[in-house]
């Protein structure tokens, strides 16, 4: 197990090459000269040159190439122009809000969607079949932006249920000691009942928003690959056998059919990470996400470049994450590998 | 529903191959919609927004850019069907006049993709080796990202115009088309009826421009209209959070966040009309994609 998980560790290396590789090129792709840009509108013709030389300009694309990577193995991803602090501090210490975000999100819409899926599946044509049709079709056209503005729209200003779109607490709260960063979790370690409250109350709308967006996905695929593994012949021979129904559903069909869902996630999170920055717009969430957006308004480009790279390393390690999982749910895969 | 199209094809039994063709078409096409309500009503509302884009310009009311044509901030009425902005500008002029800015961005988009993705993966999958090598690692590349992460690096590195959205969305939708159009290729590549068109001296390239592209384009139909609808979200994402579209300018995504902050202090209208259209028109997109695809490819049905 722990060489197949190696295996897929080197397996991901390509990935990596290929995103720092982008990111670099995305860097230097800046508009305008960032020699210039650095030397301010007062700087001189050798003011700029001695900037470029100092910043690694004026030399090859390969020697720049290598330099730029030893400089984000370093951890040196530059610095923020518009709070002066290093890109990869802020980004470490936004990435838990953004995490927690995206987490709930994500169970969220796999404690609703899976089980759906697997109803419709169960009963075709029935009206919960018709809600899962509807329901998938329907999601996938929301626009996470919108849905987030409406659910703050009812439950905060028509029913006064949540409480104000604004960041992670009420403003009266103070954030828990610092563990893991996930507020909920940290406020139960430190055993205060009343901030992990406070945070859930807060996290609610937005995760609900982004659940709503990844539900359709992960429905229509447990849905559709349910039903194919229903109508199989070992199915048929399990049921004729004599096993129960629900062992039958759940030992045989339901481990089967998990297989096409895992790879989907890939894809969702894909979404998730992508809406992740939308909804942490509209609900002023100090993730990672919303300071790439402060960033881009103010012409910041290498919190940007950063928060890209963040974003992509992070969704390498998801993909990783979930090979190592199919390996677990399907024996095949580890023999493979 | 099915009878007509059916005596006309047995009432014309030799000379009827075109014909029973569309015949049998119009009748899948029938049955698609008759199975399915819902895509009837996607493509009138396809038709709707194909005629807003085109007449907008004529059917609003009120100058979408000429600020207090009523009073700022005042809810729908008789004279604003959908209210108006903290400028006093018409939501509703607004909001039909974007609908062109909206769809072209995406056509273009998908246009982009479909024409640079269909040729790579057509090359890729017809002569393999190298170019095939490289197309594929550059598309799993691209598809190493979350794909509207690098929407935004790409459209912050190369700057903030209308133009780069286009490039952006088309960049991050080039794998699909890559693949699609690699795989369908591949498996006819070696196929009986290119075998014959070789044999009969055309070469490489006519065979795969003139036999093969003309037999791959109706899956890559299929992957166009269920990508339209993603392509809008996606651009109106971007312009949401403020690249590509400016200010003055009416688009659906802009509109909506210049209506958040308003939202939470009850002006509900500015945000709620331009995201509803939005949010209609990717769903008229998906549904009538779901439907291309029931007709043209139904084993792959969901």
């Amino acid at each position: 197990m722990i060489q197949a998980i190696l295996k897929r560790l080197l397996g991901a290396v390509p990935a990596i090459i290929g995103v720092v590789i982008v990111t670099f090129v995305l860097t230097r792709a800046l508009p305008g000269d960032p020699a210039a840009y650095f030397a301010g509108p007062a700087g001189s013709t050798e003011a700029i040159e001695e900037i470029r030389v100092k910043l690694g300009l004026d030399r090859s694309l390969p020697e720049q190439f290598v330099s730029y990577v030893g400089d984000l193995v370093r951890g040196d991803w530059g610095n923020s122009l518009t709070t002066g602090q290093p890109v990869l501090a802020e980004i470490a210490d936004r990435l838990p809000a953004s995490l927690e975000l995206t987490l709930v999100g994500l169970l969220l819409a796999v404690v609703v969607a899976i089980p759906l899926g697997v109803l419709a599946a169960t009963r075709p044509g029935s009206w919960i079949d018709h809600l899962c049709r509807g329901i998938t079709t329907a999601g996938v056209s929301l626009p996470t932006f919108f849905t987030g503005l409406l659910l703050a729209y009812v439950f905060y200003f028509l029913l006064g249920w949540a409480p104000s779109p604004l960041g992670r607490l009420d403003p009266y709260a103070t954030a828990p000691d610092f563990v893991t960063g996930f507020y909920l979790i940290d406020s139960l370690i430190a055993g205060d009942l009343e901030t992990f409250a406070s945070a859930a109350k807060q996290l609610i709308l937005p995760a609900i928003t982004l659940a709503l967006f990844v539900l359709a996905p992960l429905a229509r695929m447990t849905r559709a690959s349910m039903l194919g593994v229903l109508s199989a012949d070992f199915i048929r021979t399990a049921r004729a056998s004599g096993l129960r129904p629900t062992t039958v559903l759940f030992t045989y069909a339901f481990r089967n059919a998990l297989l096409p869902v895992l790879t989907t996630l890939g894809m969702v999170f894909s979404f998730l990470l992508g809406s992740n920055v939308l909804v942490e717009k509209v609900f002023a969430w100090p993730g990672i996400g919303s300071f790439a957006i402060e960033a881009l308004v103010a012409s910041d480009y290498a919190p940007v470049q950063g928060f890209v790279l963040a974003m992509a390393l992070l969704y390498v390690l998801l993909n990783l994450l979930i090979d190592v999982a199919y390996g677990l749910v399907d024996p095949r895969a580890r023999l493979e590998a | 529903m099915s009878a007509t199209p059916s005596a006309a094809t047995t009432a014309t039994p030799v000379a009827a191959t075109q014909s029973g063709a569309v015949a049998l078409w119009w009748r899948n096409l029938c049955y698609v919609f008759g199975e399915n309500p819902l895509s009837a009503i996607a493509a009138g509302l396809f038709v709707f927004f194909i005629l807003l884009a085109a007449l907008g310009p004529w059917l609003v009311p009120y100058d979408p850019l000429a600020s207090h044509v009523g009073d700022p901030l005042s809810p729908p009425s008789a004279a604003h069907w959908f209210g108006t902005d903290a400028l006093g500008r018409d939501i509703l002029s607004r909001v039909v006049i974007a609908t062109r800015l909206d769809l072209g961005i995406a056509v273009a988009a998908v246009a982009l993709s479909f024409v640079v993705g269909g040729l790579m993966g057509a090359f890729a999958g017809y002569f393999g080796g190298w170019f095939d090598r490289i197309s594929t690692r550059v598309s799993d590349t691209i598809m190493a990202f979350p794909l509207f992460v690098l929407a935004m690096g790409i459209v912050a590195a190369m700057g903030n115009t209308v133009a780069n959205i286009v490039l952006a969305t088309a960049i991050i939708n080039l794998p699909f088309y890559l693949r699609v159009a690699r795989a369908e290729v591949r498996v006819r590549r070696d196929a009986g009826f290119v075998e014959a068109a070789r044999l009969a001296g055309n070469g490489e390239l006519r065979v795969l421009f003139h036999h093969l592209i003309p037999n791959i384009l109706p899956p890559m139909m299929v992957q166009i209209s269920l990508n339209m609808g993603w392509a809008i979200l996606n651009a109106a994402g971007l312009s949401f959070i403020g690249l590509g579209v400016r200010p003055p300018e009416a688009e659906w995504g802009i509109m909506v966040a210049e209506g958040a902050q308003y939202i939470v202090s009850g002006e509900w209208w500015i945000a709620l009309f331009p995201g509803l259209v939005l949010m209609l028109a990717v769903f008229c997109f998906n549904l009538l994609g779901d439907s291309l695809r029931d007709l043209i490819d139904p084993r792959r049905r969901t």
